[in-house]
């Protein structure tokens, strides 16, 4: 299948387009509508909003722990969104423990919260290593945890999607919230990265 | 017994690689076979769960060789066909019509 030139996969896929446009099941411009909804949609933007309140307001974490769906709704996001509601849960990591997520089985990933996810975390070598090494994978992306930090893999599924709550960086306390947001990258929501 | 896309834990996989600036489709078709799959669901020729399933019982020979929407659109044509929607023959353009179904 790889061995095809992309061009080939192109056309075949505006031909099965074509064709379920002729029997009635895709409608004219619809592709490029999901296209665009898809591209407007989730972003790390969202999951960091999420965590920066959990690191400002201990009773919103506290919710956020104990019942994340419910929880998110408060900033206005919602695991309703795609095709059947996901039951969330998120993690926070401690000096104890850390966090990390994972799709063994394919790539389920809060899209709604961090938009389309990366290559990376597709990949069979991700998803094979991260719950036989976890340590050893984080080191490869560049992130070394004390021997005594406890790690938990958290293995996504069609039902139940995870994001991690990074540790809140030392010397922030003079930052805003929307400035600490601006601190949480992709990788810290998925636990790839320390933050 | 597992498929082949159960890898949790399988070694012999290589290094992570990770792609700087990554976009989240890296050609056109690949955001059209997204756009394909949820349109097919939600005008319910399948449902997500049949969606997956026609991922996950790829041989796995050609499971391992596909990319990640190369998977997506083998599966929506292996229901389209499940479905009664097409004939197999009827998915294939037009100059790889003689080439054999496996």
């Amino acid at each position: 299948m790889s061995d095809h030139p992309s061009s080939v996969i192109s056309a075949r896929v505006r031909h099965v387009e074509a064709l379920l446009e002729s029997r009635g099941l895709l409608e004219d411009g619809e592709i490029d509508g999901r296209i665009d909804e898809f591209l407007a949609g989730g972003s790390p933007a969202n999951g960091a909003r999420i965590a920066a309140r959990a690191w400002v307001d201990p009773g919103f974490a506290e919710r956020l722990l104990a019942d994340a769906n419910g929880a998110i709704r408060e900033l206005g996001f919602s695991m309703a969104g795609g095709l059947q509601e996901q039951r969330l849960k998120v993690v926070a990591n401690t000096a104890e423990e850390h966090n990390v997520v994972v799709c063994t089985l394919c790539s389920c990933y809060p899209i709604a919260l961090l938009g389309p996810s990366p290559g990376w975390y597709k990949s069979e070598a991700y998803r094979s290593r991260v719950v036989r090494d976890p340590r050893g994978v984080l080191r490869e992306f560049g992130l070394e945890l004390p021997e005594r930090t406890r790690i938990s893999v958290w293995d996504a599924s069609a039902e139940s999607r995870y994001m991690v709550v990074p540790r809140r960086p030392e010397g922030t306390e003079g930052l805003s919230e929307e400035q600490l947001a601006g601190l949480v990258t992709r990788k810290g929501l998925i636990g790839t990265a320390a933050v | 017994m597992s498929r082949i896309n159960d890898v949790g834990g399988m070694a012999g996989f290589p290094a992570i690689v990770e792609e700087p600036d990554e976009p989240p489709f890296h050609a056109d078709w690949e955001a059209h076979v997204f756009a394909l799959n949820g349109a097919l669901i939600r005008r319910g020729v399948y449902n997500l769960d049949e969606f997956r399933d026609a991922i996950e019982r790829m041989p796995a020979e050609e499971y391992l060789a596909a990319s990640y929407y190369e998977r997506w659109f083998a599966a929506i044509t292996t229901l389209l066909v499940e479905k009664g929607v097409a004939v197999p023959e009827e998915l294939d353009l037009p100059d790889e019509r003689d080439r054999p179904h496996g």
